[in-house]
């Protein structure tokens, strides 16, 4: 489904990504695990189009998508959940969602959201700064899905939300990949989420994946080792 | 009467300031020639009523809301090309923003004077806009001030049916609020951008048509208003179509009213004062959307 291959991307004289190589299967949850400076969100950001990447191919199904912008990448169909969610706080609930809509938006689609996100459809006239920062992440992902994405790509979603509602995230997750049929990419550092979603881990360290592993190989108290200071 | 002056100057504010709104508080550019892009505005209707006058005479009733639109037309054109081969290099630069547009507007007067000369120009309007009625003995209101109103009032209400009801008005301040996410989400900003500048300015050429019906143009006549609309702009709330109105509403009374009786200019200094006592308390303008951190 989306196949990078030696991506390199930086900041100005700085090299966060390395030569980087990974692949994402069609219908899979992939978990990026790795601590704070290791380089996550700007891998994130670099398959979006935030960051320009140096070098390198990414690959979504067999279109070339690296030196596209994110607004086309997006066309193409990656979508984008954000670090810190990055909701449109002066727009209504429904408006945040409309925004990732390219044309217009069938009934059916406004149900399956609101159905994903009951919430959503109670606060849907409501400011999306007012909203709670659960409900928020509820909102991100919900603008995310409406441009109907075969790879959705969340970093770290669980950042600041409460227990309860990060169950709620990860079953969310869990039923749109069977439900859309669509691959996901989650970077994270609760080990407990990453447990409950993810069919596969990489362990990223300093720009360079160190560890890949299939979640019935992994135990909590191995990912927490790895990802120890 | 000194009540109806104040809505006549609100309404020559409210429609400069409405592009003005969209172009800097929209997109935060210091357009300095958006004065210049109402002077277009008003040329073009001028060359409008010459061509229509002089080739076609049995369209002069009509030609006047024609050439609204195509002043719209040109103004909001000319914008586009501005922003693709000027404003767009700019963006993240707001002093050689600045600068730019003084330049251009600089060009665009002395090209207004080139073409038209220096003279102040003033189109032939149809019958319908001349004269006034009298509701009473002592009250006398012109037909041209209550045209220029009831086009303000209809662009305003056009402006916010087109910002808060239309996809590209909801992609227009999902950029204003955050242009790298709205890029994640999938809004081409770059192609926003081009519009939002071109409706500003398109707004700018509709209030130059506007002003032909009371006063005539000159290549400087947009630069005399400039600093009374970034005013009304500032002080309503960039990112507030409802502050941009109020704003226009309250400085345009406040002025009519304590020039009457403050004579002179101490009405316009009053009115300045206050403003800047306002900003000072609330720099973020009158209006200002409340939304948690």
């Amino acid at each position: 489904m989306l196949t990078v291959s030696n991506l390199t991307v930086g900041y100005g004289q700085s090299r966060v990504i390395h030569e980087m190589n990974f692949s994402l299967r069609a219908e899979e949850i992939l978990a990026i695990m790795g601590r704070n400076g290791m380089g996550k969100t700007t891998l994130l950001k670099s398959l979006i189009g935030i960051l320009p990447s140096r070098q390198g191919s990414i690959l979504l199904g067999d279109k070339e998508i690296s030196g596209l912008a994110s607004h086309e990448r997006v066309r193409s169909g990656i979508a984008f959940v954000p670090q810190g969610r990055m909701i449109f706080p002066a727009l209504t609930v429904s408006e945040n969602i409309l925004t990732g809509a390219r044309g217009p938006v069938e009934k059916s689609a406004w149900d399956e959201i609101y159905a994903l996100f009951p919430i959503l459809h109670e606060m849907r006239k409501r400011k999306g700064g007012n909203l709670s920062g659960g409900q928020q992440q509820q909102l991100a992902i919900a603008r995310a899905l409406i441009s109907n994405p075969k790879v959705l790509v969340l970093d770290e979603p669980t950042e600041g939300i409460q227990p309860s509602i990060i169950k709620d995230i990860a079953r969310a997750l869990r039923q749109i990949r069977s439900a859309r049929k669509i691959a996901i990419i989650v970077t994270e550092q609760v080990v407990s989420f990453m447990m409950d979603v993810c069919d596969r881990a990489l362990v990223i360290e300093r720009g360079r994946f160190v560890h890949e592993a299939p979640r019935e190989g992994l135990s909590a108290d191995q990912v927490r080792s790895l990802l120890a200071v | 009467m000194q009540s109806f002056a104040g809505f006549s100057l609100f309404s020559v504010l409210l429609l400069m300031a409405l592009g003005l709104a969209i172009i800097f508080g929209q997109m935060g550019v210091v357009n300095l020639a958006h004065g210049e892009f109402m002077a277009l505005g008003a040329y073009t209707v001028y060359l409008s009523s010459t061509v229509v006058h002089t080739y076609l005479p049995a369209l002069a009733p009509y030609y006047f809301v024609i050439a609204i639109v195509i002043a719209f037309l040109v103004a909001g054109l000319t914008g586009w090309l501005v922003e693709w081969s000027l404003i767009r290099f700019l963006y993240k630069r707001p002093l050689d923003t600045l600068l730019a547009t003084w330049g251009l507007s600089l060009i665009m007067q002395q090209s207004f004077r080139s073409i038209f000369g220096a003279r102040e120009v003033t189109p032939t309007l149809p019958e319908w806009l001349m004269g006034s009625f009298k509701p009473s003995e002592s009250i006398d209101i012109p037909i041209n001030g209550v045209f220029v109103m009831g086009l303000t009032l209809a662009l305003t209400l056009g402006i916010w049916l087109f910002m808060y009801r239309s996809r590209i008005g909801l992609q227009m301040r999902a950029t204003v609020q955050n242009r790298v996410m709205s890029g994640a989400a999938g809004i081409n900003t770059r192609l926003v951008d081009r519009f939002t500048f071109s409706l500003g300015c398109g707004i700018a050429g509709v209030a130059g048509a506007a002003f032909t019906t009371i006063g005539s143009t000159g290549p400087d006549s947009g630069s005399r208003y400039i600093v009374d609309t970034f005013l009304v702009v500032v002080f309503g709330g960039t990112a507030s179509l409802m502050g941009t109105i109020a704003s226009a509403f309250g400085i345009a009374q406040g002025q009519s009213i304590l020039e009457f009786f403050l004579k002179g200019t101490m009405g316009k200094v009053a009115v300045l004062m206050v403003i800047v006592l306002v900003l000072m308390i609330r720099p973020q303008g009158l209006f200002a959307s409340k939304i948690r951190s």
